[in-house]
C-alpha cells in the first residue's frame, strides 16, 4: 500500500471536515436561540428592573411607573398550589408504576401520562375552566394551582418511575433479607436513595409550569391588586407580561421586557440548581 | 407465557417424621439440625432449577454449599429464607423445616421469616444513603424499633461481632459508601446480625474481594459459627475446605454429594464429585 496522499484519501478528508462542519452547524443553532433569549431580554427588560419593579403593585394604565410584586408573589402561590396537587400525585403514581404496578395497569398509566404530556396547556385550561371554574370555584388561584398541578404529574409520575427504577435491586434485596416490610423499603430505602432524582424531576416540573399562560387565562385570571383569598382570581407572571406586551401604553411595554427578564432567569436558576444537584447524586445511583 | 409444564403434585406424608430424616453428615448426626430439607423442587417458570434436594443442616456449624455456576447453589441459599417469594413466576415444591418449623406453612409470614434468617449477599450492599451506623441498626429500626439505648447496644455488640468496630468507632457517623469494599461487606455481616437472626446465609461473600479482606471474612465466618448456623456458597473449592465442617456438592440442580469437608474434599464417594474437586470440570 502506498503511503501518499491519493486522491481517494483527499476525498476523504474533504467529507470528514464537511460533516465535522455539519454537527458544529446544528450545535450553534442549538445554541444560538438561547444566547440571542437572554441576550434581547436584558437589552430590553434589564434597564426596567428597579426596586419598584419587585415592591409595587402595577399602576393604572397609562400612568408611569409600578411594578408586578403581586405577579411575583402570585406566580409563587400558584406554583404552591401546583405542587400541591401535583406532587404527592406524581411521586405516588411513579412509585406504583416503579414498585408495585400489575402489568396492564401500568401500561396503561405509562400511555396516560405520555398522552397527557404532550397535551397542549391551553387544553388543560379549557378544561379545567368548564369543569371546575364555571360550576364550581369560579375564577380563582385553587383553580389556577389545579390547572398547573394536573400539568406536573405526568412529568412528576414519570421521573419518579425512571428514578426508582435505577436503584439497584440489591439494596432491596438487602432490605427484604432484613425483614422489613414492603412499605418501609419502598419508603425508607428505594425512595430515599432515589431522592435526589425525584427531587429534581419535581423541581424541572416546577420550572415547566411555572412559565405557564394558557392554562392561567381561564382559571386565576389575574387581577391588579394583592389576592388575600385563594378562591378569588390571583396574578402570574405570565399573565401580567401577556397583558403588559399587548398594551398599547410604551410603560407597560417596557414591563413586560422585565418581566420576562425574570421569569427566564428564575427558570435558569431552578434548572442550574437541578444540575447541581444531580452532580452529586451521581454516586448514589450510578455504580 | 409459556404454558407452566403439569407436575405430580408431591406428596407430602403427614407425619414428616415417619420418613427416615434427610441425609446428613455423619459426624453431624448428634447435633440437632437447623434446617431439614425434604424434597425441594425450584421452578422459575418452565425452568426446573433445583430437583429433589433433601438434606439437613447441622447447627453451629458452616455447611458449604459448592458447584459449578448455574447449577442452583444461589437457588438452594435462597429457598431458606424465602427470597424466591419476590421473583415472578417462581414455584417452590417441598418441605424445608428450621428447628422442626415449616418455613412455607400457609400461615408463616415470609418477612418473619427473613428476620430469622439473615443474609449476606455477593456484591456488598450498604444503604448508600444511611451513615455506617445507620447501617447497622436499620434492620431494628425499620422493623419498629425505637429506644435510642437498644439500638446505640446492638449497634455496637455487630459491629464488634463483624470484626469493624475497632475500624469504624470513631467514624460511625460517616457514609458508608466511604468504607473499603471488604469493610462494606463486614457491615452488611453486621447489619444482618443486628436483627439477631438463627442462622446466616452467605452468597458468595468473599468473592469481590482481595485475598487480605477475604481472609478477614473468613476467619470472621469461623468465629460466628460459635453462634450462629452458617450457610455459605461459595465458588472456591479451597474456601469451602478452609473453613466448613461439611460441604454439599450442587450439579445442575441435584444435591451430588453432601458429606463432612475433609472427607468429600480427599475421599469423595462419587465419581462426579471427584471429578470436580480434582478440578476436571467446572
Amino acid at each position: 500500500m502506498s503511503m501518499k496522499n491519493n486522491w481517494q484519501h483527499r476525498w476523504r478528508k474533504v467529507k470528514s471536515s464537511m460533516v465535522s462542519g455539519l454537527c458544529l452547524t446544528c450545535a450553534v443553532v442549538v445554541i444560538a436561540p438561547l444566547a440571542l433569549l437572554l441576550f434581547s431580554l436584558v437589552k430590553k427588560g434589564a434597564s426596567s428592573l428597579d426596586l419598584n419593579f419587585f415592591t409595587q403593585l402595577p399602576k393604572a394604565a397609562g400612568e408611569i411607573g409600578g411594578g408586578m410584586a403581586n405577579a411575583m408573589v402570585g406566580s409563587l402561590v400558584l406554583l404552591g398550589l401546583a405542587a400541591a396537587v401535583g406532587v404527592p400525585i406524581g411521586v405516588l403514581g411513579g412509585i406504583y408504576l416503579s414498585e408495585f404496578g400489575g402489568r396492564r395497569l401500568s401500561w396503561a398509566v405509562r400511555f396516560a401520562a405520555d398522552i397527557l404530556n404532550g397535551t397542549p396547556s391551553i387544553v388543560w385550561g379549557i378544561v379545567i375552566w368548564a369543569l371546575v371554574v364555571v360550576p364550581i370555584t369560579g375564577f380563582s388561584a385553587y383553580a389556577g394551582g389545579l390547572a398547573l398541578g394536573f400539568m406536573m404529574i405526568p412529568i412528576v409520575i414519570r421521573t419518579t418511575e425512571e428514578m426508582l427504577a435505577m436503584v439497584p435491586n440489591g439494596y432491596r434485596e438487602a432490605a427484604y433479607a432484613l425483614g422489613i416490610p414492603r412499605w418501609r423499603i419502598v419508603l425508607h430505602v428505594v425512595l430515599k436513595t432515589a431522592s435526589r432524582g425525584v427531587i429534581t424531576g419535581i423541581l424541572l416540573a416546577g420550572a415547566r409550569v411555572i412559565g405557564e399562560t394558557a392554562p392561567l387565562l381561564f382559571t386565576a385570571l389575574g387581577n391588579n391588586f394583592w389576592s388575600h383569598n385563594l378562591s378569588e382570581p390571583i396574578n402570574a407572571m405570565t399573565l401580567q407580561i401577556f397583558n403588559y406586551a399587548n398594551s398599547p401604553f410604551p410603560d407597560q411595554n417596557r414591563q413586560a421586557w422585565a418581566g420576562a427578564l425574570v421569569l427566564i432567569l428564575f427558570a435558569l436558576a431552578l434548572n442550574v440548581g437541578v444540575r447541581i444537584m444531580t452532580r452529586g447524586s451521581a454516586p448514589h445511583l450510578v455504580k | 407465557m409459556t404454558p407452566q409444564p403439569q407436575l405430580p403434585a408431591l406428596k407430602i406424608t403427614p407425619s414428616a417424621q415417619s420418613e427416615p430424616p434427610p441425609p446428613a453428615p455423619a459426624q453431624a448426626a448428634g447435633k440437632p439440625a437447623t434446617f431439614e430439607v425434604r424434597h425441594l423442587n425450584v421452578w422459575f417458570g418452565a425452568h426446573h432449577v433445583l430437583r429433589n434436594i433433601s438434606l439437613q443442616i447441622p447447627s453451629k456449624a458452616v455447611t458449604a454449599i459448592i458447584g459449578p455456576s448455574g447449577c442452583g447453589k444461589s437457588t438452594f441459599l435462597r429457598s431458606l429464607n424465602r427470597m424466591h417469594d419476590l421473583v415472578a413466576g417462581s414455584r417452590v415444591e417441598g418441605r424445608i423445616t428450621l428447628f422442626g418449623q415449616d418455613l412455607y406453612g400457609k400461615e408463616v409470614d415470609a418477612t418473619l421469616v427473613r428476620r430469622r434468617v439473615g443474609m449476606v449477599f455477593q456484591k456488598s450492599n450498604p444503604f448508600p444513603t444511611m451513615t455506617i451506623a445507620e447501617n447497622a441498626t436499620v434492620g431494628l429500626r425499620l422493623n419498629g424499633v425505637r429506644q435510642r439505648s437498644l439500638l446505640q447496644e446492638r449497634m455496637e455488640r455487630s459491629l464488634r461481632m463483624a470484626a469493624l468496630w475497632d475500624e469504624v468507632k470513631d467514624r460511625l457517623h460517616a457514609n458508608a459508601m466511604s468504607l473499603s469494599g471488604g469493610q462494606q461487606q463486614r457491615l452488611c455481616i453486621a447489619r444482618a446480625l443486628a436483627i439477631e437472626p438463627e442462622v446466616l446465609l452467605m452468597d458468595e461473600p468473599a468473592s469481590a474481594l482481595d485475598p487480605l479482606a477475604t481472609a478477614k471474612i473468613e476467619e470472621l465466618i469461623l468465629q460466628l459459627k460459635e453462634h450462629f448456623t452458617i450457610v455459605i456458597v461459595t465458588h472456591n473449592m479451597q474456601q469451602a475446605a478452609r473453613i466448613s465442617d461439611q460441604t454439599a456438592f450442587f450439579y445442575i440442580g441435584e444435591l451430588i454429594e453432601f458429606d463432612a469437608t475433609g472427607r468429600l474434599f480427599t475421599n469423595p464417594s462419587k465419581k462426579q464429585t471427584e471429578d470436580y474437586v480434582t478440578g476436571r470440570f467446572g
